[in-house]
């Protein structure tokens, strides 16, 4: 069963495919609309249903679907695992991808390839769900790699603009570099356990027999693999660009899919990270710093869609403070509400976006609260789940990781926890009120929204306005019943209510200070920052990171090809063939002289050659001496 | 006598019509060229039929006798050919052999 919710989407990708293919005029929107939408609202159910059956105590489910490898020690199964973590996965992303699609349906109704479109969503669901549910590291690789070759299609989807397809690029190859660090971990891995099983279950079971100093270095290396796909420090720049798909996919990439992989890959491996607690606090501290860095990036740009990207990066880096910190269920629940508001979030960006016929700075919106009243509740709803403010979903999660980071005596990742939580609350209501509230500079003229793009904002208003309750932890009534389901091998706090109540308070605090703040700044009067002080003229230009980047990577590549491509390779290489060539045609030249056709020549040579024959024969017989 | 002498003489007849056929133009030079490397030849077999006392080695001797006679009338008859259609007996002129293309 639990083979059936990854291989479906899969099936009816390459059904839509064919189909598309076999004529790409014809339109078929309720084909496409039915399959595309019909297959992901299957598997939400049957993971409802493995995870309904986890819930009542039921064991983890394995289901061996083929051996695929099988060479001496070297044994892979195409092999599905749902254990705890994984359902809890597969559930919300099944739930809100269905949901996205739903969306998408709306969304992408009259774009000419929309069955292309949905067999590369279909696509890009399954892989996640592959990777999720791999029994072991190689499918969990081949689900990542798929993962990454989707959201490369659908990130260049609007093809025909070559900026797009520039994004679509940037976004595959930082992904490989991270892919690199990926199978260099799992290789090694492989080749530490010699041959001991490679399942998560046989690994986890062996882990101890591998020494400390290569545990750590698979540990780094893994987390290179996660900081490609979600978009960390320094591998983040593809996620901004990637803003060039279509909404739905940012909602996708976001929200369910991608992103979430890399924590979800550290809560994976979490046996071995509480192993190294040392690149725990490493990954900590690179989740601290995209957070904070992102959330001062968000705080100045215009693009509604570039400022949710960047708040993406900036919750990431609180996913990654937790799980390095080693509370991996806290990270997981992160990743959980997250997805609820962030697609929230980005469903009601295009949405806005759709109804101002694709404008997509929130300096030229504004008043929008009354045309679109439903995606400014939801919004709202979003917009205060993602600042902290209780009793909304990220409130509980983000309070559990900030929690955590005191009570682990990090200090200072708190510290820049809790400022990137204030800045969190500040971007977003400045997108909301400048957007919504502020005063609109033109005449903006209103599209309806189709009624399938705003029914799945109301159910993930509900999911971000209550999502938080499965999770609350004992100080706030609870019983962290998200955590204790998940079993992972969290660390223990030690940290009485008072401070917590404290910690929360100080939180909400923070929160509302910057919606004070982006209220008396944007709420009446929106203006867009000028850059008019040395950091803000950073800031805008996102502290010139692309930049810097071009700069000391992609020039010197471009030069080394060149003087490979100009000099080198003409020069040398085929220098050398030439001169060959050259050598022969000479030589023939040369020889083809002998070959003058007149007879006495000819004898001469037979003279020539039996005399050289006839020499080395007596030489030989040694009559000469 | 000994039979170094006659050694001698064949490689010596051997030699000039070697030379002959190399250094003259004249078709009927080459001819008795080849022909005089074959008498040379001849005398070969002859001398060491004698000295080992085989006769095996004269009835060759005989025989090729023959056979040079048959291929001398071949020989005059191919070269009055090559006269009637080229007016000439140089060796020089027939050069259908060459390798032309690359050559010049």
């Amino acid at each position: 069963m639990i083979s059936l919710i990854v291989i479906l989407p899969f099936l009816s990708a390459l059904l839509m495919a064919l189909v598309y293919l076999s004529n790409t005029e014809l339109k078929r929107y309720t084909f496409y609309t039915t399959l595309g939408i019909g297959v992901p609202a299957i598997s939400t159910l049957l993971s409802f249903i493995a995870g309904f059956e986890l819930l009542n105590g039921g064991a983890t489910i394995h289901y061996t679907l083929f051996e695929w490898i099988n060479v001496g020690d070297f044994n892979i199964s195409l092999a599905f695992m749902a254990d705890r973590l994984s359902v809890v996965m597969v559930s919300f992303i099944t739930l809100i991808g269905t949901l996205i699609h739903i969306y998408a349906a709306g969304y992408m109704k009259d774009d000419p390839a929309y069955g292309k479109f949905f067999s590369y969503f279909n696509l890009f669901m399954g892989s996640m769900l592959l990777l999720v549910l791999a029994d072991n590291p190689i499918m969990m690789f081949v689900g990542w790699e798929l993962v990454g070759l989707s959201s490369y299609l659908l990130i260049g989807f609007y093809h025909t603009e070559s900026s797009n397809v520039k994004a679509a690029n940037k976004a595959f190859i930082l992904n490989r570099v991270g892919d690199f660090g990926f199978i260099m971990a799992i290789s090694l891995l492989f080749v530490s356990l010699e041959g001991t099983g490679f399942t998560f279950d046989s690994i986890e079971a062996n882990i101890s027999q591998i020494n400390h100093g290569v545990l750590t270095l698979i540990g780094v290396l893994l987390f290179v693999g996660a900081m490609g796909k979600s978009a960390q420090i320094p591998l983040y720049v593809w996620l901004p660009d990637a803003m060039a798909g279509p909404t739905p996919v940012s909602a996708l990439i976001h929200a369910a899919t991608m992103v979430t992989a890399g924590v979800y890959m550290v809560a994976r491996y979490s046996f071995l990270y509480i192993e190294i607690p040392d690149i725990g606090l490493f990954i900590a501290t690179i989740g601290a710093a995209s957070a904070l860095f992102a959330a001062i990036i968000a705080s100045y740009q215009s693009d509604i869609k570039k400022i949710l990207a960047y708040s993406t990066m900036s919750q990431l880096g609180y996913m990654f403070i937790a799980v390095g910190l080693g509370a991996y269920s806290s990270g997981i629940f992160h990743v959980f509400t997250h997805a609820f508001f962030k697609a929230l979030l980005f469903m009601g960006a295009g949405a806005v976006i759709i109804a101002l016929h694709h404008e997509q700075n929130i300096f030229k919106m504004g008043g929008l609260k009354r045309d679109l009243r439903l995606v400014y509740i939801t919004m709202f709803i979003a917009t205060l789940a993602i600042s902290g403010i209780p009793p909304f979903a990220g409130f509980f999660s983000k309070d559990a990781i900030l929690v955590t980071a005191f009570a682990t005596e990090h200090y200072f990742i708190w510290g820049v926890g809790s400022l990137t939580a204030m800045l969190t609350a500040f971007y977003m209501f400045r997108l909301l009120f400048s957007v919504f509230h502020a005063k609109p500079k033109s005449e903006l003229e209103v599209h309806s929204v189709p009624t399938s793009m705003t029914y799945p904002l109301v159910l993930l208003a509900f999911g971000s306005a209550t999502a938080g309750f499965l999770g609350v932890n004992e100080a706030y009534g609870g019983s962290s019943w998200f955590n204790s389901f998940l079993a992972l091998p969290d660390i223990t706090l030690h940290l009485s209510h008072s401070t917590e109540y404290m910690l929360g308070g100080l939180n909400v605090v923070l929160g509302l200070l910057g919606m004070g703040l982006a209220y008396k700044m944007f709420a009446h009067d929106s203006k867009e920052a000028e850059s008019n002080t040395m950091f803000k003229k950073l800031a805008i230009n996102k502290f010139f990171i692309d930049e810097i980047y071009e700069f000391i990577i992609v020039k010197p590549l471009l030069l080394l090809s060149n003087l490979i491509a100009k000099v080198i390779d003409p020069r040398i290489f085929d220098g050398f063939i030439n001169f060959n060539v050259w050598g022969y045609t000479v030589s023939a030249k040369l020889f083809s002289k002998l070959q003058n056709g007149k007879v006495r020549f000819y004898a001469l040579y037979i003279l020539v050659g039996v005399s050289a024959m006839s020499l080395y024969l007596l030489f030989k017989l040694e009559a000469l001496s | 006598m000994t039979p170094d002498m006659f050694f001698l003489l064949a490689s010596l007849l051997f030699s000039i019509g070697l030379v002959g056929l190399i250094s003259r133009r004249n078709l009927f030079i080459l001819y008795m060229s080849i022909e005089l490397m074959l008498s040379s030849i001849n005398l070969l077999l002859a001398t060491f039929s004698k000295v080992l006392g085989d006769p095996s080695g004269s009835v060759i001797a005989l025989l090729m006798i023959a056979v040079i006679a048959a291929e001398a009338a071949l020989f005059l008859a191919m070269i009055i050919h090559l006269y009637r259609n080229n007016r000439t007996v140089d060796s020089d002129n027939f050069i259908e052999l060459r390798e032309d293309k690359v050559n010049d």
